[in-house]
């Protein structure tokens, strides 16, 4: 188990930025996230874009905000979950909030913050009439450990990067594998495309251009087969034991959805000044929250973290008070005071 | 002011007031007018929840590499699919007929 102060869901700019906010008021944090790596949408979605309305900085790519955000909380050491999902909350008998992810980790802290954004990244699932009835037998959309294909026949969808990367990684370890996008050009780094046709040409790579899978076969035990939409060969039928589409991630708000907070479809409803939800306690913050003249910016995220934590404060030292201090009074060496006495 | 239909995802049909003069595009239009289109990229060719069928034959700017790549991505693609953020409203606009396609999961 672990035990913090505040439990921040979400990596994006605006958990990572609470961490800084937090430690300065000697609170300590951990993040979780879905994404294998902090950022958010950032990283995601958009890190090789200039961001040119974060104050002080002209324009600044996407990717570099997220480095430099976790250069500043650095100091304050916070803890990452990453890769998982936070799933269920449940108040302990102690009063604290608990966190269970959807890996089992369990983390306790006095204050939940939302920092959810649009919601947990999830694999886009292609739209095929009984693709659900065989997640987890036989369909995955992520491959986490490449040794269960070896010697298997898989299938992998999809034209972008991570459709390429994984074909050229499995190519070794699984007895065959096909590669199906629905159209003639890849996109991805121009290496792994020409690494890839090199292994179709080859013959190792079983590559099917302009075609789909439009549909999932099997039985209680399991996928069987794929029947496949070509346009040079029309439909046909494929036998294999793991189809693996990858079309990219999209937010979903998931199963922060059933902790009871009042949501509206813009966000989680918060009250004002402190971002508070109409559970004490847990707050939301940056993308996920709504309130009257929520604009979604980082900056706005910045601001509401900053005056959020002031609030979270008094939950964990109820007895305490505050004293408000500049970090230029407080210099490098208060900084750094203050993160080593977490 | 030029007219633009749109058939919803309920299949009924809908004729907009479109400003040719505000830089506006579908996606921007779409959810001024309040239909469910999320438009989560702002409009950056990034997340294809703004994926349109053209069903005129009104002329239209061509497409994008970026464009194309995204809707290379999206699900429910055919001959007639757009990205709504990609096309700006222009005067050649008028009478372009859309239907918004489903929303994927
Ligand atoms: C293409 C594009 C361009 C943009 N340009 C700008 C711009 O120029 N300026 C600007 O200010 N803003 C811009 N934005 C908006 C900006 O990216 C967001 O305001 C910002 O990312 C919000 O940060 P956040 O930390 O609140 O949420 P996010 O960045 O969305 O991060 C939330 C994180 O929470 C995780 N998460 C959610 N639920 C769970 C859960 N249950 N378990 C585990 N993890 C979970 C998600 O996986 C995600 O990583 C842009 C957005 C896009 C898409
Ligand atoms: S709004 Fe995202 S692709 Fe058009």
């Amino acid at each position: 188990m672990i035990q913090t102060d505040l439990i921040i869901i979400g990596a994006g700019p605006v958990g990572l930025f609470t961490v800084f906010e937090a430690g300065l008021l000697k609170l300590r944090c951990h993040l979780i996230d879905i994404l294998p790596q902090p950022g958010g949408q950032l990283n995601e979605i958009y890190p090789k874009k200039p961001i040119y309305d974060i104050p002080g900085l002209p324009s600044i790519l996407a990717k570099d905000l997220t480095t430099n955000l976790l250069e500043q909380i650095q100091p304050f050491d916070p803890g990452f979950s990453l890769g998982e999902r936070a799933e269920t909350l449940e108040k302990t008998d102690e009063g604290e909030w608990q966190i269970t992810t959807n890996e089992g980790t369990v983390v306790r802290g006095k204050v939940v913050v939302l920092a959810a954004g649009l919601g947990s990244f999830e694999p886009r699932k292609p739209p095929i009439p009984g693709l659900p009835r065989f997640e987890g037998k036989g369909v995955d959309y992520f491959v986490k450990d490449p040794e269960k294909y070896r010697d298997k026949d898989i299938l992998i969808a999809g034209g972008g990067d991570s459709a390429l990367d994984w074909t050229l990684d499995l190519v070794d370890i699984a007895r065959s594998v096909t590669l199906v996008h629905r159209r003639t050009e890849f996109r991805g780094a121009p290496d792994s495309i020409e690494k890839m046709l090199k292994l179709a040409e080859a013959g190792r790579v079983n590559l099917r251009r302009n075609a789909q899978v439009t549909d999932v076969l099997g039985d209680d035990d399991g996928l069987k087969q794929v029947i496949i939409s070509s346009e040079e060969f029309g439909e046909f039928g494929q036998d294999i034991d793991y189809f693996i589409p990858l079309f990219g991630l999209t937010p979903k708000l998931g199963p922060i959805e059933n902790w009871g907070l009042e949501t509206t479809k813009e966000g989680i409803r918060v009250s004002l000044p402190y971002y508070e939800t109409n559970v004490p306690g847990i707050f939301a913050v940056g993308d996920s929250n709504t309130y009257e003249g929520k604009l979604k910016l980082i900056l706005c995220g910045f601001h509401e973290a900053t005056l959020m934590v002031q609030r979270a404060f008094q939950y964990i030292h109820p007895d305490k008070k505050l004293s408000f201090k500049y970090t230029t009074v407080m210099g490098e060496q208060g900084l750094l005071q203050k993160a080593q006495s977490l | 002011m030029i007219q633009i239909n749109i058939v919803d995802r309920e299949g009924v049909e809908h004729t907009l007031e479109a400003p040719t003069d505000m830089h506006m595009n579908i996606m921007e239009l779409c959810k001024a007018y309040e239909f469910p289109v999320k438009g989560t990229c702002g409009g950056m060719a990034m997340c294809s929840t703004c994926h349109v069928y053209v069903l005129s034959d009104t002329p239209l700017p061509e497409m994008g590499a970026e464009e194309e790549e995204m809707l290379d991505q999206a699900f429910f693609v055919d001959a007639r699919s757009r990205l709504g953020c990609q096309l700006m409203i222009n005067e050649a606009m008028d009478g372009l007929q859309l239907q918004l396609a489903p929303e994927s999961d």
